[in-house]
């Protein structure tokens, strides 16, 4: 009888349909309107705007009214010199900031997960989340603050040889920092996933590699390790999918004429020719351009994180 | 529990001394922060590395100082405005958004939670944003700082997943008795979901607390509109401590001026400090919530 009435409701035509759900369920349209509205605002309507992207814009023409160009815009930062610096930034940081931070919460996770004073692991836990809490204005604050001519970071460099005053300011150290701050910052917060796939690995698997035989290493590598690979592989290709993604925030705190040459991400170039410069249609060219390269890697990354997934359950 | 070989043992020692040291590296800059806040000015400028302890006699002058100005003051305010209102905007909307989401056998069910969702993975970039919040003319207003910001999709989702937990046959019963949506909403789903709302009032307000890009972007004109995290920016970061006590006057200004950035530092991350050991528990759970589903 279920089926034959679902299948009533399907020959139904849809606007016949969508007035019967609207009539039945008017309460739920009411609820769900200030948020349709809110999200047709501020997420949707500048999506239009992204026209201006092939526009020569002009404020008093309006979106409408503005030259079409076609993919000028694209051609001029394509061809620009800066196109190559910003690219290679930008994947720089990423891959960088990839190799530091991706792998150290986890051995910080298998780090706490060996203590066995549960006070103690949980009073680390606590401190090692106080830096995701603060602001990233304070962090580069204080970046700042070690980083000056007689900063603590200036001083030990100096100490190993290092003769280029302050590294704040200085091209070869921007990375270096950024990346390390950001570790500060996002090593205790990261961590939580790992530390709660820690606490689900099975633990008759542990009695039964103890009774085999195997010591604390032993089963860390065969048990442990294994227990949460899909959760790591899983992190891994999700990340994979953020490679383009550098944020402007930042950035544009931390850099500095001095330091373009290595801290100028393609987010940050957006933020300057848009805002500061009002070079409204190339900025939109440009972040359009970053905005579809980061989706088709994330759709990528997320075509192959539900293969591995159904794969690695078996 | 079985005994420890030696080896064991060994790293059991080394794995403490590593985490101990970890905690001190994770506490440190905060504690540098806190300690050239009340130490001795002419000693601060003087001096250069970390600050283990308070150098020279312990001084409060650099607080009083920025108790006494007003724009420091101000900007305190605004971020207390600012974080009160757009959290109770954002988290109304956020139940509303997550309500919907989590009731089954709607037609639109299905829309709306791509409608929502899409929103996390595109978007019409810098420039279209502000030209958007531009027209509505809420340029140089509060309201570029409460409403653009709101409503985030990745809460709304941590919300939903929750809300999806509750049994179906409570609502159904009271929807049977004749219960209004909204009466469903506030008195049966809201009682039981305390935890994840305290969740969700979390990752707003501390997101709110330390925002700065949307008022350097939509405060152009209006500094007496400006959030802390702002007025600290042009105090540490472009140097205008000059300009912000200005309209203090006398020797003190001058004797503390070193103090400024630390003090100022500090009050923006203390009420954060106090805070967060009290509220981690649910922070932990939401982040969970949130990795599982994202």
């Amino acid at each position: 009888m279920d089926s034959k009435k679902a299948k009533n409701t399907l020959k139904k035509p849809f606007f016949l349909r969508l007035k019967l759900d609207i009539k039945n369920h008017w309460q739920m349209y009411l609820l769900a309107l200030p948020v349709v509205l809110y999200f047709a605002i501020f997420n949707y309507a500048p999506m239009f705007g992204i026209a201006m992207a092939f526009e020569k814009y002009q404020i008093k023409k309006g979106i409408f009214g503005s030259q079409l160009v076609g993919l000028a815009n694209f051609k001029r930062f394509f061809l620009s010199p800066f196109f190559w610096r910003l690219l290679k930034n930008t994947l720089l940081i990423s891959f960088y900031g990839l190799l530091f931070s991706f792998p150290l919460p986890i051995i910080f996770a298998l780090c706490l997960n060996e203590v066995r004073n549960k006070r103690f692991k949980k009073t680390v836990q606590t401190i090692s989340y106080l830096p995701y809490f603060i602001s990233v204005v304070v962090v580069v604050s204080i970046l700042f603050d070690f980083g000056k001519a007689n900063g603590l970071i200036t001083n030990i460099a100096s100490f190993f040889g290092w003769e280029g005053g302050a590294v704040i300011s200085s091209s070869k150290w921007f990375r270096s920092l950024y990346i390390g701050s950001n570790l500060w910052q996002h090593l205790g917060y990261n961590s939580i996933i790992f530390i709660s796939a820690l606490a689900a690995v099975d633990p008759t698997l542990y009695e039964a590699a103890r009774i085999d035989g195997a010591n604390r290493w032993k089963q860390t590598l065969h048990v442990t390790l294994p227990g949460i690979a899909s959760t790591i592989i899983v992190l891994l290709i999700l990340r994979l999918g953020q490679i383009m993604g550098v944020g402007y925030e930042k950035i544009i705190l931390m850099y500095g004429p001095s330091t373009y040459e290595t801290a100028d991400v393609i987010s940050s170039y957006v933020y300057r020719v848009g805002i500061l410069d009002a070079d409204y249609s190339y900025s939109t060219a440009v972040n359009l351009f970053n905005s579809l390269v980061n989706m088709v890697v994330l759709f990528t990354a997320n075509f192959i994180s539900r293969k591995v997934n159904e794969t690695s359950i078996w | 529990m079985n005994k420890r070989s030696t080896g064991e043992k060994i790293f059991a020692v080394f794995n403490t001394i590593f985490l101990l040291m970890l905690c001190v590296i994770f506490f440190l800059p905060v504690w540098h922060v806190a300690m050239g806040s009340i130490s001795d000015p002419l000693k601060v400028a003087a001096t250069s590395g970390l600050y283990f302890k308070p150098l020279g006699k312990i001084t409060l002058g650099g607080y009083k100082l920025i108790m006494q100005n007003s724009t420091i003051l101000n900007a305190y305010g605004n971020t207390i405005i600012y974080v009160v209102a757009a959290t109770l905007l954002g988290l109304v909307l956020n139940i509303l958004a997550a309500y919907v989401m989590s009731t089954k056998g709607l037609m639109f069910g299905k829309p709306f939670a791509l409608f929502v969702i899409f929103t996390m993975i595109f978007n019409g970039g810098l420039v279209p944003t502000f030209m958007v919040v531009n027209k509505l003319g809420m340029m140089d207003t509060r309201w570029a700082l409460i409403i653009p910001g709101a409503l985030s999709a990745y809460n709304i989702i941590i919300m939903r997943t929750s809300f999806a937990e509750i049994p179906k046959e409570m609502l159904e019963a009271a929807r049977i008795d004749g219960a209004s949506e909204i009466k469903i909403l506030t008195r049966i789903i809201l009682p039981v979901s305390k935890s994840i709302i305290a969740v969700i009032v979390l990752f707003y307000a501390v997101q709110h607390w330390n925002s700065w890009f949307n008022a350097a972007l939509y405060l152009q004109k209006s500094r007496n509109l400006y959030p802390l995290q702002l007025t600290l920016r042009e105090i540490v970061l472009q140097s205008t401590e000059n300009a912000i006590v200005a309209d203090a006057d006398g020797q003190d200004v001058m004797i503390y001026r070193p103090l400024i950035k630390y003090a100022t530092i500090m009050i923006s991350i203390i009420p954060m400090m106090i805070l967060y050991p009290f509220v981690q528990k649910y922070f932990v759970t939401g982040v969970m919530i949130g990795s599982v589903k994202g």
